[in-house]
Formats: C-alpha cells, structure tokens, sequence
C-alpha cells in the first residue's frame, strides 16, 4: 500500500433498485496517481457503482468522499468541476458537431457561473484539442462529426474528451469495448500515458482480463452487488473466489 | 473562414438595405410587414431553444402574450388611465382616452424595454422549473403553459377578461404602422448580432452540447441547468417585444386568439424555423419571410381552404425537405463542392 493522498474513498454504499441489490455495503478506495481496476461479471453492479460515485443517482446508505469531502449529495456536474469525470460504457460524444468542437466544450470547468462561459475558444484550447486528437490518434478525422465516427473512434473520442478536461481522477467504463484488438495494445499504452504523462489517477471498469491484468495496480472485483476481493493482479488472477463468480454459478 | 464571414456580413448588409427600403416599396402593406419583422423575432426567439438547444418548446407563446398585455397595461397608464376603468369602457367611450405623440411613443418605445426585461426574468424562473424536463414531457409541459395563461387572463376582469382589450388609440397624425416596423427591425438587427457573438461564445456551444447530449455535458462539469434558464430567458426577452409589437399594431388583444394563441402563432413559431432551417442563425429569418409570402398568398387566393393549404405545406416541408432552406443550400453547395457545410461553418 502506497502513502498516497486518497482522492476516492468509497465506504459502507448500498444501492437497491426496488428488490434488485445493485450495490451492498462496498468500500474502497483510490489513491493518487493509482490505476485501480474493478472487474466482474455481467449485472455484478460495476457501472451502478460508477453511477454512485458519480452523483447519477442518491445512494440509500454508506459515504463517498472526493479528496476528503462528501460528494453523495452532489450533482453529477459538481462532482465533475471538483475534478473527477466518467466516460461511458455507451459512446457519449456530441453528435452533430465535429471533433474539434467536441474538445473545445471539453475544457476543464472550475464555475458554474454563466458569465465564464461568454468568451470564445481561445487558442491556447484549440493547440491542446489539437494534440490531445493527434494523442489518440484521431488527428486525421478532427472535421468530421463525431456522430459519423465509429463506435471504436468515438470510443477514443471521449477518452480525449475526458483528458481535455484535465480531470485529478477519470472513471472508465470499459474503454476497450468495441475497439478493434490491434487498437487495444495502443489504448493501454495511452492509459498508462495518460497516467504517467498528465498524472491522472484512473479508476477502470474493464472486462478484458488481459487489459486488466497489464494496467492496474490494484483491482477490486464485484459480484452479485458484492466485493468479493480486492488486490495484486497477480493474487486476483489465482483467487478462487474470483475464479468461482466468473466461471460459476452467477 | 475569414471568407465566408465576409460574405456573410455582405448577406447581412443587402438584406438590412432590402428591409431598410421596404416601406418605400410596399406602402400598402405595412401592417404585414411589421408582421414579418414580429414573425422573425419570434423564430430567432423559438431557435435558440428548439434548434440550438433541442428543446422543442411550445411555451414561447406564454412570453409573446405577456409582453403583449403588458405593453397595453403600461401604455394605458403612461395615458394616466386606470387600467380598471379603461377595460371597463365600452365602444364609443374608448375614443375618450386620448394621449398626445409624445407620450405615446415614448410609452411604446420604453413600455417594450420593461416588458422586455420582465419577461426576461419570467423565462428565468419559469425555464429554471421546466426545463428540468427533457423531450416529450418539456414539449407537452410548455404547451400547458400558453393554454393555462390564454385561460387566466380570459378570467381577469381587470385585462378585459374574455372580451380581451384594446390598446391605447395612437394620435391620429402619428403613423403608427412604419414606427412599429422600424423598432422592429432595430429590435431584429440587435437580436441577430447578439445570437451571432452568443452562438461564437462558449456558453453557445455549451447550447449545442445539450442539443447533442445534455447527460455527457452534464458528466463533463457543464452548468447545464443555468445555461438552458438563461437562453430561454433571451428568448423570452424578444419574444415579449414581438408581442408587444404586434399586440400594437393588431390594437387588439383577444387571450386566446391573438396573445396566447397556440394554433397560429404559437405554431407559425415553429413552422417559420422548420421551413428556413432550425439550429441555424438565417434559417429563422429566411423562414418567416418565405411563410409570411406564403400565408398571404394562400389567405389571397385559397381563402377558405388558407388553413388547409397550410397544414399540407407542413407535412411537405417536413417530409421533403427536413433541413429547411439552409438545408438545401446545404445540400447544393456539397453538391457543387463549395464552401463549408453548416455544421462545419459553425465551428
């Protein structure tokens, strides 16, 4: 265990959708400048979790703390100018509008106030949206509409959009998905760039053991709305409990 | 793109000299060009929400009727009337209040900045409520709004209730028609440089993230919930002046056939910015001069049917040409390999 600053800490949530128990009693934690996994099968809770921290949906018990303060009565856009953005599991980009543009919006937000909002792009937004595409590789496509791009591009869109707006700490939510396997190799190079390079604590839902297995430091595995074990890659890969939920009865 | 923004002011400059001139060439028509200038307010109004900001609201009609009675209520004060008293005449007596020019028009002219800036914070606290709901649910929530206020104010005895009101008659020298033309157009020259500078500014592109994907500019930190109140607070803004404008010229209001009307103008709104070109800045001004001809042409020569005519011109519209005017520029500008396309030109 590193002596890190913690920036997440989650203790004690619960969530019940109805009769449904989404999320039951997790907690854990992310410190700075951590890749922390969390893995688990279909339905196990991951994204509701996401959610959760969020601020997409109240939780019914437990605490979520951003860097020390509680966040479970925030808004989803408060969390975010506090420092800590999600992408998701379905591509959300900025249809009608191209690539460029999609960065411009992606710049950081410190105030919800209107009157930071009336000025132009400067400049300086314009270089770092154009390294940032170059970065993920979609320098090429920058004047195209974002909803004419492919699931795998749009994909990399959003996670340029994510780093445009210079998170502490980015939640993924599977951000290999639909993203062609040669790609893959590249995408995790970039994750861990993103980490080292801008410094960004990264906290990863990800089904792709392989993926997991190369990036991580620590991963924490769900299962039916539960943690059922946290640690090394390595302790993970062998433990029997995680072998039982994803290969078992669940 | 240095470019295409001269041509663009060029555009701007030919068409502010053809509206400039108008009056000159169609002196008989003045009551429908004032018209126009009302139509193309309250597409620009209707845009920013319906074709910036994908919310397709129907409530600019509340903001339209408002600024309407308003206007009316403050001119017949300026006039020194009580307002109880003037709705209550009948007929005849209403010739016995008469103002001087002077009072008239400077009652007009600041009457439509406060109605203006009232109905500015009527789209502040009615947008931050509403516009919580998305899709379906605003569109049918808004037009709640413009029936609920055409039943209210048939129920107020003070505004004339269903009987509606009358304006204060202009003086009988003043030419009360090109007047309320030329504050329209100044009325629609600064709405177009506003919406210009507002659509370039970040918090128009946070209008276009919303359109596109309001739960993603909420996940990236964008004030979404400030940003939609204060657009439909603009729109407001300017829709309150069209409605004082044509309450004026029209020197009648009936609640629920010309102020809070959601069968005519309430949907000509919508229509005007469908035929342009919606999430466009010309497409609005486009479309309420070509239905405006339209309109005319088919209550000239169809009249009877005018309403018929009209309803096929929509479905037309919406089946066969869904980008509107601009769209088909658009189009035949791709077509010919020219220029940028709209979506590009926005950035």
């Amino acid at each position: 265990m590193s002596d890190a600053e913690v920036m997440l800490s989650v203790s004690g949530v619960s969530k019940h959708f109805g009769g449904v128990i989404a999320n039951e009693n997790i907690s854990l934690s992310v410190r700075k400048g951590e890749i922390v996994g969390l893995i688990g099968p279909n339905g196990s809770g991951k994204s509701t979790l996401f959610g959760s921290i969020c601020g997409y949906h109240p939780i019914d018990k437990g605490s979520i703390k951003y860097r020390g303060r509680e966040t479970k009565k925030m808004r989803t856009a408060e969390i975010a100018r506090l420092g800590m953005v999600r992408t998701f599991q379905q591509t959300h980009v900025y249809d009608e509008m191209d690539c460029v543009r999609n960065m411009l919006i992606s710049r950081p937000v410190r105030s919800s106030s209107v009157r930071s909002l009336l000025h132009r792009p400067n400049p300086d937004d314009l270089g770092r949206a154009e390294e940032l595409l170059e970065f993920v590789g979609l320098a090429s496509k920058r004047h195209l509409l974002a909803g004419s791009l492919s699931f795998g591009q749009q994909k990399l869109l959003e996670f340029a959009m994510a780093l445009m707006n210079e998170p502490e700490v980015l939640l993924l939510d599977e951000p290999t998905a639909g993203i062609n396997p040669t790609l893959i190799n590249g995408l995790i190079d970039r994750l861990k760039q993103a980490n080292e390079r801008f410094g960004v604590t990264l906290f990863v839902i990800e089904h792709n053991m392989r993926v997991m297995m190369n990036l991580a430091n620590e991963i924490h595995v769900l299962a039916a709305g539960r943690l059922i074990a946290s640690g090394q890659p390595k302790d993970i890969q062998n433990d029997p409990r995680v072998i039982e939920a994803y290969l078992g009865g669940h | 793109m240095v470019k295409t923004t001269a041509v663009q002011w060029l555009v701007a400059a030919i068409a502010l000299g053809v509206f400039f001139a108008a009056p000159w060439f169609l002196p008989h028509n003045m009551t429908q060009l004032v018209d126009v200038m009302v139509f193309i307010l309250i597409a620009l109004s209707w845009d920013m929400l319906g074709g910036q900001m994908g919310y397709n609201s129907f409530g600019n009609i509340l903001f339209f009727g408002v600024g309407m009675y308003l206007l009316a209520s403050i001119q017949v004060w300026a006039g020194g009337f009580t307002l109880a008293v003037y709705n209550a005449a009948e007929g005849g007596d209403l010739a016995s209040f008469t103002v001087d020019t002077p009072t008239f028009v400077a009652s007009l002219v600041v009457g439509l900045l406060v109605v203006a800036v009232l109905n500015f914070f009527l789209g502040l606290l009615v947008g931050s409520q509403l516009l919580k709901m998305r899709g379906h649910y605003f569109a049918i929530g808004t037009l709640g709004l413009g029936v609920a206020a055409g039943e209210f104010a048939s129920t107020m005895d003070i505004l004339g209730a269903g009987s509606g009101m009358n304006f204060v008659q202009p003086p009988r020298t003043l030419e009360l028609a090109p007047l309320l033309y030329f504050i329209g157009l100044a009325t629609v020259v600064v709405f177009f440089i506003l919406l210009r500078w507002l659509y370039s500014t970040r918090f128009g592109f946070v209008m276009n993230a919303i359109r596109d994907n309001e739960d993603k500019a909420e996940a990236m930190g964008l004030p979404t919930a400030q940003v939609k109140a204060f657009a439909w607070a603009i729109a407001a803004f300017f829709a309150a002046i069209a409605g004082g404008i044509y309450g004026s010229s029209k020197n009648f209001i009936d609640p629920t056939e010309v102020a809070f009307s959601g069968t005519t103008i309430g949907v000509w709104m919508l229509l005007m910015t469908l035929i342009g070109g919606k999430g466009t800045i010309w497409g609005p001004i486009i479309g309420a001069v070509v239905f405006q001809l339209f309109k005319e042409f088919f209550w000239t020569f169809l009249f009877g049917w005018q309403r018929v005519a009209l309803g096929l011109l929509i479905v037309i519209i919406v089946v066969f040409f869904p980008g509107g005017v601009m769209g088909g520029f658009d189009n035949l500008r791709r077509k010919l390999g020219i220029g940028k396309s709209t979506a590009e030109a926005r950035t």
